[in-house]
């Protein structure tokens, strides 16, 4: 029995796992309406720096810490970000009508830009404890490593789950009577997705 | 499966890929103004214009987020053409989980206004 008819089965007459992604995604919402709440109401509170948008100069030492966010470096990571939500609904569209090609260079497309985007978080992690800011240092740090540091375990999660997909697809085992797994996958990326449209302004952009 | 069984879910009216093109030009598009904003209001091009639109900043930004985000939930995560049953699912969490946000930054600025000591 084709998996379409174990869908035409249940109650509600929708897929069971596709009612529980979007069950899932639901809780998620919650999830990090937790931790962005979390941010907000612990911005400005900081009492040392250095600080996001704003250079401090340490009391004691007279060392002067420069404003830590840098724009540009996150503008690409945004736009690859979203450049990955049109790649994996063209991989989708690929799957549903059994074109195996399109399926695969956007699903291959869609991983690259997940990769750069861990990786720019990564550097960007990286860069800010070289200067100064780690989760201990102040409110500023402890509520952006939290939410930003969860929403890109949330993203590596997501890469990892599409390159099982991209190795199933290789396979040929996502055809399109399958194409399911790869929506369910996809409706979990865009999810990552429409998380960074949130955390993008709040976080960078507001000052 | 019969004849006349309904149509899985997922085999309702998709976008185009030409569509799905377009929401993402739209959406870098955006993102683009939402930067621009930024660097007009605060950047080193930033000036008495600038500081003019700066109470508009954050909902202007906010509004530019919320289009976004309504773009690809409607159109790559098909809300738009799924069952409603999907778009009950998310819609009625995202409503509590803004409201959580508003209250808390609401009962955070209420604390430091009025009721903290000292």
């Amino acid at each position: 029995m084709s998996d379409h008819a174990h869908a035409l089965e249940t109650s509600t007459g929708l897929d069971s796992r596709k009612l529980a992604i979007w069950t899932f995604i639901g809780s998620e919402c919650m999830f990090f309406a937790t931790l962005i709440s979390n941010y907000l109401v612990n911005k400005g509170k900081s009492l040392v720096g250095p600080f996001a948008h704003e250079a401090w100069t340490d009391p004691t030492t007279g060392n002067v810490m420069e404003p830590i966010i840098e724009i540009p470096l996150v503008t690409v990571g945004t736009a690859l970000l979203l450049f990955s939500s049109l790649f994996v609904v063209l991989a989708l569209y690929g799957a549903q009508k059994g074109n195996r090609k399109m399926l695969l260079v956007w699903l291959g497309a869609t991983l690259l830009c997940g990769i750069f985007f861990v990786g720019m978080q990564v550097y960007e992690f990286t860069h800010f404890a070289h200067k100064g800011l780690t989760l201990q240092r102040n409110m500023f740090g402890a509520s952006f490593f939290v939410l930003t540091g969860f929403h890109g375990t949330h993203v590596t999660i997501g890469v990892i789950w599409l390159a099982t997909m991209f190795v199933l697809a290789v396979r040929r085992k996502l055809p399109p009577e399958r194409s399911l797994n790869l929506e369910m996958a996809a409706l979990y990326w865009h999810f990552v997705d429409v998380v960074w449209i949130v955390i993008f302004p709040v976080v960078y952009l507001i000052r | 499966m019969t004849a006349h069984a309904p149509a899985p879910e997922h085999a309702h009216d998709h976008p185009t890929p030409g569509t799905y093109a377009k929401i993402g030009l739209v959406l870098f598009v955006l993102t683009a103004l939402e930067v621009g904003l930024y660097e007009f209001t605060f950047g080193k091009s930033a000036g008495t214009l600038g500081h003019q639109i700066e109470p508009f900043f954050i909902p202007l930004l906010l509004l530019l987020s919320a289009v976004k985000f309504a773009l690809v939930a409607m159109f790559y995560m098909h809300l738009k053409n799924d069952s409603k049953m999907f778009s009950g699912v998310f819609v009625f969490p995202l409503i509590i989980a803004t409201i959580v946000i508003f209250a808390l930054v609401a009962l955070q600025a209420y604390h430091w206004a009025f009721a903290r000591p000292g």
